[in-house]
Parts: structure tokens; sequence; C-alpha cells
């Protein structure tokens, strides 16, 4: 695979439950080096997006495409170890795969936790978690890293320094990143590309310009929080539309949309 | 030598006790040395419930290969991963609950099974025997079927281990990941029903889930990894085994319940012990 090469696309994919839907005509795409985030309000489908692409859930339509042979580490989004389960940092590192234990000493240190390796992860607090929860998924090399909501139950400082991470580990190892967060502010500073997600793809596109798009402010703005259900489709922003970004998102709606296609 | 073994307990039964509760003791602690690490798995996952739907189609498939003419064990195997099938296909919808669906399964299996035995001859069928196991009766058949078959379900349980454990943890992560190209899933139910097939000997239908999860509770304390609870729920197994049997020889009380209410004693000794380890802090 060569450096720009496409790691995974979703095309027009609509997904519905029961007579709800969930995904409509969604399209996204991941490619090697490039930090994707997914952003958007409770419900809007960002996990069911998630699961899509890595195959877990069936789109109803539309196409998703793995590039072959790619290999995934993927952080769930909710990883809640039963206690009945005893499990060391260690053991639950090497759950998908064995690695020597310099390298799992090499990733610890890497995610800032190295006293960790012995502990019970049933001990440990949220942000040490995510850590290492972000070191069990990059241990493999993966070409592509899934992370949904890798900063939950961190606070801003701890998110901060975990998307840091994410981003020298994204330089480290080359591969694309995949991220669903809530943390707009602190995740735009590391994010190539960001989607906006609500039900439909609202916007798209290079972070500075996203956070300018009115459809991104309607959603996340603390005036447009509570009409948030029904705000309309019709503004005139005027970003310089980018077609091949465009295309892979895949959405049709009649307005006019900015992509900014990421260096 | 377990053919030596084997020998004497067809030939010297009566005549030789000591002999026998050495045979009931090294049958025990060829069951315990299955159900440990595969009752781990019954706790992790939850699956008690499961354990009983198996115990109670066994019951079927004894009843059914009776009177078929088939040997009671392949029924109770038979019937389990048929069970166990059926119990994966039915969670494909998403309407009823898989505790609702294990109770559907359970009962009707029960019910079925009850319903061929009214049937049967009643001078024939040991209806006691199957419902609490009777491991000194022990005969060359169950030597066999509890440590080939044994032997079988721990290699197979070896060779899915890794995944197995992914698989618990976090399902969809596993899947993702990837890491093997067989259907553990599958794999792991019909270990089971071969395990509650082996364990039924030793506890009968009624108790084969309390062997299989008691001694993994009482372990939990004991333990930091998958690995360690499995071998330290062996270990409680094995004592269960060997002080239940003494105790039902000692007393005259029947084998299976005795050894099970052995691990329960070892249970609430693995709570006492964790409350005097809280109370130094």
């Amino acid at each position: 695979m060569t450096d720009t090469s496409v790691l995974i696309e979703v095309r027009s994919a609509f997904v519905a439950r029961g007579t709800r839907k969930i995904l409509d005509n969604v399209g996204m795409v991941v490619g090697r080096g490039e930090i994707v985030t997914l952003v958007g309000p409770n419900g809007a489908g960002k996990s069911t997006l998630v699961k899509v692409a890595l195959g877990l859930e069936h789109v109803d339509r539309g196409d998703v495409i793995r590039a072959p042979d790619i290999k995934i580490g993927y952080q769930p989004q909710k990883l809640t170890l039963d206690n009945t389960l005893p499990l060391t940092v260690r053991r639950f590192l090497t759950l998908t795969g064995t690695q020597p234990l310099a390298r799992l000493e090499e990733m610890l240190v890497e995610v800032g936790v190295p006293h960790l390796m012995n502990a019970s992860v049933h001990t440990l607090s949220g942000g040490e978690w995510q850590r290492v929860m972000l070191a069990r998924a990059v241990l493999r090399r993966p070409d592509l890293l899934v992370l949904d909501e890798p900063t939950q139950n961190v606070d801003t400082a701890g998110a901060v320094e975990i998307y840091q991470i994410i981003a020298r580990l994204r330089d480290a190892i080359g591969c694309g990143v995949l991220m669903v967060s809530h943390d707009l502010n602190v995740v735009m500073a590391a994010t190539d590309r960001v989607y906006c997600l609500n039900g439909h793809i609202c916007c798209a596109g290079h972070p500075a310009q996203v956070s300018r798009d009115q459809e991104f402010q309607k959603l996340f703005g603390p005036a447009a929080a509570a009409t948030l259900a029904i705000y309309p489709h019709n503004h005139d922003h005027s970003h310089a539309p980018d077609g091949s970004v465009a295309d892979a998102c895949g959405h049709d709606h009649s307005h006019d949309h900015g992509h900014h296609h990421h260096a | 030598m377990r053919a030596d073994m084997i020998t004497v307990t067809t030939t010297g039964i009566i005549t030789m006790p000591d002999s026998l509760i050495l045979n009931a003791v090294i049958a025990g602690l060829g069951i315990a040395l299955v159900t440990g690490p595969l009752g781990c798995f019954v706790v992790w996952r939850r699956m008690a419930y499961f354990g009983d739907t198996l115990a109670h189609a066994g019951l079927m498939g004894v009843v059914l290969g009776m009177a078929l003419g088939i040997d009671p064990t392949v029924g109770i195997i038979v019937t389990g991963v048929v069970v166990g099938l059926l119990l994966l296909g039915l969670q494909q919808q998403h309407r009823v609950a898989t505790d609702t669906l294990l109770g559907i399964l359970s009962h009707t299996a029960l019910a079925v099974g009850l319903i061929v035995v009214s049937f049967m001859d009643k001078v024939r069928f040991d209806l006691m025997g199957y419902l609490f196991g009777d491991l000194l009766a022990a005969t060359t058949t169950d030597f066999i079927w509890i440590y080939g078959g044994g032997t079988l379900v721990l290699i197979l349980l070896a060779l899915i281990w890794r995944p197995l454990i992914a698989l618990t943890v976090h399902r969809d992560m596993a899947v993702v990941e990837g890491g093997t190209r067989w259907p553990v899933g599958i794999i792991f139910m019909v270990l089971m029903a071969l395990t509650v097939a082996i364990a039924m000997k030793i506890v009968g239908i009624l108790l084969v889930t309390a062997l299989l999860i008691i001694p993994p509770a009482a372990a939990r304390r004991f333990s930091a990894s998958p690995e360690g609870m499995a071998a330290a729920t062996v270990i409680i197994s094995g004592i269960a085994v060997v002080v239940g049997i003494s105790a039902s020889f000692t007393w005259d009380t029947p084998s299976g319940p005795s050894i099970v209410a052995t691990a329960a004693l070892l249970f609430a000794l693995s709570l006492g012990a964790g409350l005097i380890v809280r109370g130094r802090h």
C-alpha cells in the first residue's frame, strides 16, 4: 500500500432500525497516515458508522470497502471488564496476540503508564484505563487504528495529552486513525479531517473549516443545542468545494458544502 | 496403570472398599481437571443457566439414547450440542432474551425427557442415578469417557484458549482483530456439552452446574489472571472431590452432593479469607 492509499471507505450507507433511520446516506473515507474524527451529538450514529466500517454491522444499502488484509486495532467504546475475570494489564495487552515483554514495556512508556504492567485492570483510574486500552490497540502495529471515544472519563488536560499520544503513534507506525470524539475543542488540534454526523453527514473537512460551518455551529453552538433535532438544511456558507472529498462523503444534500482537502 | 484400577473396579466392587475409594477419587479428579477450566468460562461468560439447560437436555439425551439403543453418554453429548446450536441460532433474533430462550429450551428438554421416561421400563432405568450421579459405581466405560473425553476437551480448549478469552472480554474487539479462523463459539458449545456429559457421572443432572460454578467462584479471590484462575479452580475442585468422597465413605452420604457441599464450604472459606484480608487494611 502506498502512503495515500484508502484503508476504509463507506459509500452512501443507509442503516435503519425498525422505522428509525440511524445512518442516512453517509459516506466516509480514511486513508493511510491520516487522522479522521467523527463528531456529533448523542444518537447521531457515530458508533454505528464505526461498526459499519469495521464490518460488525451490516448496511441496508450502500458499500463498505476495506483494504485487503487490513490489520485493525480496535478500542471499543464500552469495554467494561467484568470483575469475575481476573486480568492484569500485561495479560490484557496480549488478549488478541502475544508480544515480547520488552515491546509491552515500550508501549506502556509510550502511553505514559510504565508502572502499570502488573497492575490489575480492575484498579485503574479512567485515564489509566484509556491509556492501557490505547496501548493494546496499537501494539499489533495496525494499518488502521479505530478509537471509539478514546478520552472517556478523562479530564481535559489528560485528553489533550492522549490526543498528542495518538498523533505521535500515528507518525511512528504510519497507520490511519478513525476516532469518535466529544471533546470538540481538544480533538480539532490533532485531526486531519472531521466528519460532523447527525444521522447524515452535516459537514466534513479540515477542522478549521468545519468549525466555521453553520451546520456545525448549529449542532454544537450553545444556542442551537436545544433545537438540535429540527435544524434547517438551507445555509449558504462559501468554502472552496473539493470534489474528491465530497464524493467520498457521498452525501447529496441540495446545499453547497465546503470541504477542505487536507495536505 | 489405569487399566489395573479399572479391573479392580469391575471385579472387586463390594469386597475392596479401599480400591473403591481410590477409583472414585481417580474418576473425580479426572472430572475436576475438565470442569475446572470450563467452569471458569461459565462464570466469566455468565452461563450458569446454560449449564442447567445442558443438564436438563442431558436427561432427554439419556432416555432418547436408551430408547434408540445407543450409549447414554453419546445421547447426552448429541442433545447438548443440538441444544447449544439451537440457542446460537435463536439468539440471532433479538425479541426474546437469552435467559428466556434458555428457560424454554431447558424445560422443553426436561418435559420431553420425562415423557419418554414414562414409556420406559422402570426397572431398567435408574432415574435417581442420573439425577444425582453415582461416582462409586464408576465403570470401565466411565473411566474411558472421563479420561479419553476429558483429554479431548482439554486439548481443544487449549487450542481455542486465547481467542476464547478475547471473545469473553469483548466480542467486537476479538472479532475485528481476528486471530483465528476457527469457529470458536461453536467449538466452545461442543466442549460444554462434552463436559456436562462427563460431569453428570459424578454429581448427576441436578448438581452439574454447581460443580461448574462453585469452584471458580471460590478460586476468584486467589487469582490474578485467567490462566491462574483456571489452575486454582482445578485445585479447589480436586480438594472438593477428595474431601467429598472421603466424607461420603465415612458418613455414608451420597457422593455427588457431598462433593458439591464441600465445594460450597470452600467458597465460604474463600469469602472469609477475603474479609480477613480486607480487615487488615
